[in-house]
């Protein structure tokens, strides 16, 4: 069933020209785990804003079309309503840590204060959602004194605690290794096993391929692909307009050219690729070692 | 003009020993990557190089001044530095006077500095907005106008913190293409980088570090092609050096290039 729905929509940030959305159609089902990809300026901040009511309640502009989630429209709610539903970590998390709090903990509970947790409540699924990300040392820290990964942790947190119906991520791991990268993917691959509807705006390609159930591929405002990630990471139309892809895929692409790449379909994985490659070599004893 | 690093050791203020005997020697015109997991020395390493920080112990050589024997403004002449964020060092109200103010700075006349600013900015593509705020470009491009800006101040030494974080795969090619540029000149490039991909592709000499000190220093093949030890730091071997070694290649393989070589063999 699907929990989100956006009909033909498309937004003017104010005082522009250019939509930055042109007649988006998309649904995405509950529990389902949908990843958003795309060069810089394609949309896909645009997009989680749109689905987490900040396009049009908090940026105004002029927005088209209709955007539903779990049966209620946005341009009939108000932000406060749908914050309840949609939880959105920002890119930058530098825009979205309050400034008001001066702990990690409190951080993290500011929302459920807005909406009058009981306080036991509160300690509780502060700890709780901490636990689950994997900061709960830095409870008693500033959010200004940590680093970049540390902190779109917090912010990661601070909407977890909040238990929305749906999840929007843009690029949660901008700025964290790769160690850090594993690890929140991991909470979030383990959100989405568990029912979470998930929709993550996110560059890296590989980790998408191993987690997505699908993957809508925004160009210019537009999508151009909609699908499994086997198929829409592959597709020669992604590599034509420039879209980041796995090494595995282009790499397989230009072995297809000189004939070295027999499958039909490229790998988007390291295990697809030596499945596929491997019909290429000869047996390693053929190989004279 | 060689650095010259000799077991440096640096503490901060709150005791935590960042870096913990560091020699190192980087030749004129080398471009060296730096990986590792966060916390293992990196920045504070880089930040040595022109005099942000000063050794707790040790030296660090730039050529033949000593940074404890100079100013920042002074080391700026040798050393330029992109930061990891570029809205932590751009302030100007136009690209142009953004990208002209350093080499307005280290004393050029008007004709240099013009030289310089339009041979940046074309380097970085931005030519066209030379009148722009940087503030009215998007985040991708800021990361440019940051490049310019110190490339412009024609050091022979340049370090880059994590240039592609956030980047699309089209300004990863930009800022690669930077790089080879800088490198066809003479320059000597150190870049910080999470990305192994774009570190596989771009560098000759990688260095691993992993708490305060050098774990693995060499050719960028024989770095990474050490999986177990990089794992140490939490660095993965890039994607085609892992395929490579899956299929069995007896040398390692970065790139497409090398990785297409070791299949016809």
């Amino acid at each position: 069933m699907a929990i989100v729905e956006l009909k033909n929509v498309t937004y003017k940030y104010p005082l522009t020209d250019t939509p930055v959305l042109k007649n988006i159609n998309a649904q995405v089902n509950e529990g389902e785990f949908v990843a958003v990809i795309g060069p810089n300026g394609a949309g896909k901040s645009t997009l989680c804003y749109t689905v987490a009511g900040f396009v049009p309640h908090f940026f105004k502009g002029e927005i088209t079309g209709a955007v539903e989630v779990a049966g209620s429209e946005s341009s009939k709610s108000n932000l406060h309503e749908w914050v309840l539903n949609v939880g959105l970590a920002f890119q930058n998390p530098f825009n979205q840590i309050s400034g008001a709090k001066y702990t990690v903990f409190e951080e993290i509970a500011f929302g459920l204060e807005n909406i009058g947790v009981p306080r036991e409540e509160m300690i509780q699924r502060v700890n709780d959602a901490m636990k689950l990300t994997g900061i709960s040392e830095l409870a008693d820290r500033s959010p200004y004194s940590l680093s970049g990964g540390q902190q779109q942790r917090v912010a990661l947190t601070s909407i977890l605690v909040m238990r929305p119906k749906v999840l929007v991520l843009d690029e949660p791991t901008s700025q964290m290794d790769p160690i850090g990268t594993r690890e929140v993917f991991g909470v979030i691959r383990a959100l989405a096993e568990k029912g979470m509807t998930v929709i993550l705006a996110e560059h890296k390609v590989e980790w998408i391929a191993n987690f997505a159930d699908r993957v809508v591929a925004l160009h210019e405002g537009e999508i151009i692909a909609d699908g499994k990630p086997s198929d829409v990471l592959t597709s020669d139309l992604l590599a034509e307009k420039g879209f980041g892809l796995s090494r595995y895929t282009s790499v397989a692409r230009k072995a297809k050219a000189m004939g070295m790449w027999q499958k039909e379909r490229l790998p988007v994985t390291l295990d697809e690729a030596v499945e596929g490659f491997t019909l290429t070599l000869p047996s390693p004893k053929g190989r004279g070692e | 003009m060689n650095i010259e690093i000799s077991n440096l050791h640096f503490a901060y203020p709150t005791g935590v020993q960042a870096l913990r005997g560091i020699s190192l020697t980087i030749e004129s015109g080398e471009q060296v990557a730096i990986v590792g997991q966060n916390g293992a020395g990196k920045t504070t390493l880089v930040k040595h190089l022109n005099g942000l920080l000063q050794p707790t112990s040790g030296t660090v050589q730039i050529g033949d001044w000593n940074t404890k024997e100079h100013s920042v403004a002074k080391m700026a002449r040798r050393v330029g530095y992109v930061f990891q964020n570029p809205d932590d060092q751009l302030f100007s109200k136009n690209v142009g006077i953004e990208v002209a103010f350093g080499p307005r700075n280290l004393g050029m006349n008007a004709e240099q500095v013009q030289r310089q600013v339009n041979e940046a900015l074309a380097m970085t593509e931005l030519s066209d907005k030379t009148e722009t705020n940087p503030y009215d470009l998007s985040a991708t491009w800021r990361k440019m106008v940051a490049l310019a800006s110190v490339i412009a101040m024609d050091t022979d030494i340049v370090i880059f913190d994590e240039p592609t974080t956030g980047q699309d795969a089209a300004n990863i090619a930009r800022i690669a293409n930077v790089i080879k540029v800088l490198r066809e000149r003479g320059k000597t490039v150190i870049t910080i980088t999470h990305d192994i991909d774009f570190c596989g592709e771009n560098f000759a000499r990688v260095i691993a570090m992993s708490q305060g000190r050098i774990l693995l220093d060499g050719k960028a093949n024989d770095v990474l092609g050490q999986e177990d030890v990089l794992a140490t730091t939490y660095v993965d071997p890039p994607q085609l050096t892992r395929l490579g070694k899956r299929l069995g290649f007896k040398e390692t393989v970065r790139n497409e290039e090398e990785f297409l070589a070791g299949l016809k063999k």
